[in-house]
């Protein structure tokens, strides 16, 4: 039941891009389409868990004082790992996501939960909590993406739902990523509230 | 002629913030106040010169030489937050009048994506280092211009009566949005 919960609040209560605001870089750019939300958040979530799991480990072996750059060097090894699979197995979703993969390193979300949570819990709960965390940041990246993708383009998941004719294209645009975070993020606050 | 396309281009038409959504933390984060948006527009400034400077020298007498160009992320974050440390002990005791004006703003630069997004982009871009230092100095002005513009606004959007729901980071993010509309006019200009 606990590890339960530890898993399910990341998806609304603590869920990282909506509530703690934290990874927005990756949010804001490269939810241009549902499946780009996907490959991010599933990339990341594999960041997040491997990060957790070796944090958790040795983390008795990590001296207090150099424990943030160590934590650094083992994130940047396993999305160098993500970098080099994704480059060989699939090189679309490598080039529409681009800069973005290297700077999963710099996310926010992953250095938080090793340096919040990993270095202070056993190895279950931090993967569980990687799992958690992960998914939740996925489910905002592909919500935010999924509607952007529905205005802008008139489709989702690649599948047309209505012709093009009658999109908006300002939303697959730059501006078009600010305002339906911030729309969905009003609303996140309004279900919260009750 | 070339060096302004650059300008340009990393000022206007791809603002690292608004077009690029690289260091949307500090964009979000510190820009309450017009004071405080300038002193991390110039720490931001100053890392990223140094560390484009720094990380383009490694990749290409380090890196490519050796053949481990697949070591860049690690490599890279790994002089970013070096660098940042030493630039802080270095101001420390060179300049205290600037370490207290940039100081605050120093340990939140390492995880701002900007620095190490700037540093990618020019490898990527095969710039030599000249157009590289160009290309940093001009993303940190482009960076520093959205930062500014969009604390001024914030500053008139504590005085607006605002509904409920919208309070806060929503209301924020739909004025960036509607900054970055303006933004868009720019593009096609180089």
């Amino acid at each position: 039941m606990n590890q339960w919960k530890n898993f399910t609040k990341g998806f609304i209560k603590e869920n990282p891009v909506f509530v703690l605001l934290l990874g927005m870089c990756p949010t804001l750019g490269v939810t241009s389409s549902a499946i780009n939300g996907l490959g991010m958040g599933l990339a990341t979530t594999f960041v997040l868990v491997m990060s957790n799991m070796v944090v958790s480990i040795i983390k008795k072996q990590i001296p207090e004082k150099v424990r943030i750059p160590s934590f650094i060097v083992i994130i940047a090894t396993f999305v160098t790992i993500v970098e080099l699979i994704m480059e060989a197995y699939l090189p679309s979703l490598f080039q529409s996501l681009g800069l973005f993969i290297p700077l999963i390193v710099v996310n926010c979300i992953v250095l938080g939960r090793a340096e919040a949570f990993a270095s202070k819990n056993n190895l279950v709960s931090s993967v569980v909590d990687g799992f958690g965390i992960g998914f939740g940041f996925s489910f905002a990246l592909v919500l935010l993406g999924g509607i952007r993708e529905l205005l802008g383009s008139g489709k989702l998941f690649s599948i047309t739902i209505y012709p093009e004719n009658y999109v908006t294209l300002l939303f697959v645009l730059a501006p078009g990523a600010f305002i339906v975070l911030g729309y969905l993020i009003a609303i996140i606050n309004r279900i919260k509230k009750d | 002629m070339n060096y302004l396309v650059i300008v340009i281009g990393a000022i206007f038409v791809n603002n690292i913030v608004l077009m690029q959504f690289l260091g949307i933390c500090p964009f979000l984060g510190v820009s309450k106040r017009l004071s405080t948006a300038i002193g991390m527009t110039g720490a931001v400034a100053f890392v990223m010169v140094l560390a484009t400077i720094v990380t383009y020298l490694i990749q290409n007498y380090i890196l490519d030489a050796f053949g481990l160009a697949f070591l860049q992320t690690i490599a890279f974050i790994l002089v970013i937050a070096s660098l940042v440390q030493l630039v802080e002990i270095i101001l420390k005791k060179v300049s205290p009048a600037l370490y207290q004006a940039l100081g605050i703003f120093l340990p939140l630069i390492t995880t701002n994506c900007a620095i190490l997004g700037v540093a990618i982009l020019t490898i990527q871009k095969d710039f030599n280092l000249v157009e590289g230092v160009i290309f940093a100095i001009a993303n940190a002005v482009g960076f520093g211009l959205a930062l500014v513009l969009f604390a001024g606004i914030r500053e008139h959007l504590d005085l607006q009566n605002v509904p409920k729901g919208l309070k806060g980071t929503p209301i924020a993010l739909i004025a960036a949005g509607i900054l970055a509309m303006a933004f868009m006019g720019f593009s096609g200009l180089v």
